[in-house]
């Protein structure tokens, strides 16, 4: 099995309800806004709670991964980068990017490895934000790069230092996998 | 203030005695509007716990003071930390014991009536799911009729009224519950009895319960008649008790009629569902109490919590026995369908015997309502 990366794990295995869901509430609050959490447990009603929890926490569920009897949940800690005003020029609606992936463009997806793994657009290449700045030689900087995160706004600093580094057709997706409803590559 | 357990028997008889009661229910809302505790006089209040981990403060003013108030939750973890929070708080609450796990395994015996010769019909009312169990017991011997998986209820009963159990019977392949049948008749050597046009995957020895077979409980006869009656599945039977009970199976229920759909073939059984409710039962006496493998609401139960009704009056007042217009029966039961029973397909797998879930697999696989019925 896929070994998923997260900032922080949680051992909630054994654990009968509703300690899984305190626990991961109260490790919540050492983890840094846009962070991955891993939250390893046994109780299998702890699924639909702790998707049911993320939401109304704010909190995104990424997804859960079974492994014989563990349940891997992976959770991003809420932030407020939505409210972050969008500074790079050149952007392109989802819709526009769907009409080019035939065209084998390249697509950048910026999000956390864990987000990328659970659902992500066919052949997108995966360097999260905090990574973009050691790995961005794995990129061309003559090629069209299309770069999208869940709502556009990590995209658009990834977009913004990439520019600053000499891509000269890096374009930011908006709003980006919040919204996308065209294929998409999913881990289960 | 106390934090009280209640267990599943004593809601059953508060929904028996149409008591009033507050449920508290901090299962996730997806949970709690698929499935809840029911009673004719229960109120409710629905907040999944993990709102609740901060302090109850705010819900205390929605909780009435003037009745008794239960907290359930899945398993019974989260209630007992919600009670103990309110507990706290001043508040007198209880916890249902085992959660809605043990709601869905809770079976309630209510004897149904006296029979022949000192004989006794008992039905075992599955409150929390909606599923009817039968035990006909006669001179030291007793007969099954479509048992649920908590076998052991069944086992201890017949051993308090001192009868050896000696013939098991299902009315159909479930595709709702877990049958016990097959467990049941191998602890205690008894024969067991399907349908075989039901039986034509199962993967064990059986005994073929055909139209016209008779069985004799106890050696006063107390003669249980099978009568072929097909739509619910192609092998449905139903039987006739003491010539005075129909037990009907999933193919007549008190306020609904079986759904012909959950072994794939609606249009061709549709056909043969019309033909068993509209002449074989008109063929019957409408003396016959009719009981039937489910109920579907609460308010199908009758005062003393059985479920029953005579057959001539099931002609006169449930809506499925009185389409006259063939094409009408035949688009409200083919298109007018509920959703399908969780996981009913890997439920009848497990009835004929090509799985063998583990049990905690077997509660998760039956949780939620029965779904047996089209209204």
């Amino acid at each position: 099995m896929e070994q998923l990366k997260a900032d922080h794990l949680l051992d909630a295995k054994g654990l009968a309800c509703p300690m899984p869901i305190v626990k991961t509430k109260k490790a919540m609050k050492d983890v840094e806004a846009g962070q991955v959490i891993e939250v390893q447990a046994t109780d299998k009603g702890s699924k639909a709670d702790i998707e049911a929890w993320a939401n109304s926490a704010g909190h995104q569920y990424l997804g859960t991964i079974e492994e014989g009897e563990t349940l891997k949940h992976y959770l991003r800690k809420s932030t407020d980068e939505e409210t972050v005003e969008k500074k790079h020029p050149h952007t392109t609606p989802n819709e526009a990017l769907q009409a080019k992936l035939a065209d084998n463009v390249v697509v950048l997806d910026v999000r956390e490895a864990a987000e990328y793994a659970f659902n992500h657009i066919p052949n997108a290449k995966s360097i999260p934000l905090g990574e973009i700045e050691t790995r961005m030689d794995e990129l061309n900087k003559e090629d069209e790069i299309y770069v999208i995160c869940r709502t556009g706004s990590r995209s658009d600093l990834a977009a913004q230092k990439l520019a600053d580094n000499g891509f000269n057709h890096v374009v930011n997706v908006l709003p980006g996998m919040s919204e996308w409803s065209g294929e998409t590559t999913k881990l289960t | 203030m106390a934090v009280n357990a209640m267990n599943a028997s004593d809601v059953t008889k508060k929904v028996f005695n149409k008591e009033e009661l507050f449920i508290l229910d901090v299962r996730n809302e997806d949970a709690f509007a698929d499935w809840k505790i029911e009673g004719h006089n229960f109120d409710y209040l629905n907040i999944p716990y993990f709102e609740l981990l901060d302090g109850v403060e705010e819900i205390i003013e929605k909780l009435p003071s003037d009745k008794d108030i239960l907290v359930v939750c899945a398993k019974e973890g989260s209630s007992v930390m919600v009670a103990e929070m309110l507990s706290d708080e001043g508040l007198d609450v209880s916890y249902l014991q085992g959660g809605m796990k043990a709601w869905s395994e809770h079976l309630e015996p209510v004897k149904v009536g006296d029979l022949n010769d000192g004989g006794e019909l008992y039905q075992f009312v599955r409150i929390g799911k909606g599923c009817l169990s039968y035990m006909v017991i006669s001179n030291g011997e007793a007969a099954i009729i479509d048992a649920t998986r908590m076998t052991d209820i069944f086992l201890d009963f017949a051993e308090e009224k001192g009868a050896t159990i000696t013939n098991v019977f299902d009315t159909h392949l479930h595709a709702d519950h877990i049958s016990g049948g097959r467990t049941i008749a191998e602890k205690t050597n008894a024969t067991y009895w399907l349908p075989p046009k039901d039986a034509t995957e199962v993967t064990f020895e059986y005994e073929a319960l055909e139209g016209g077979n008779v069985v004799t409980i106890g050696n006063t006869a107390i003669e249980i008649h099978a009568l072929y009656s097909p739509g619910h599945t192609i092998g449905s039977t139903s039987f006739v008790v003491d010539e005075k009970y129909l037990m009907s199976g999933d193919i007549l229920f008190i306020d609904s009629i079986g759904r012909p759909d959950l072994a794939g073939l609606a249009d061709d059984w549709v056909g043969d569902l019309r033909e068993s409710l509209y002449s074989r039962y008109r063929e019957l006496s409408d003396e016959l109490v009719v009981l039937p493998a489910h109920f579907m609401i609460i308010d199908e139960l009758n005062e003393d919590g059985s479920v029953g009704e005579k057959l001539g009056k099931l002609f006169a007042e449930n809506h499925g026995l009185n389409m006259e217009d063939e094409n009408e029966f035949r688009r409200i039961v083919t298109e007018n369908l509920p959703p399908q029973p969780n996981a009913y397909q890997e439920i009848r797998e497990t009835n004929m015997g090509k799985i063998t879930p583990e049990e905690e697999k077997q509660r998760e696989m039956e949780i939620g309502p029965n779904r047996c019925a089209v209204r």
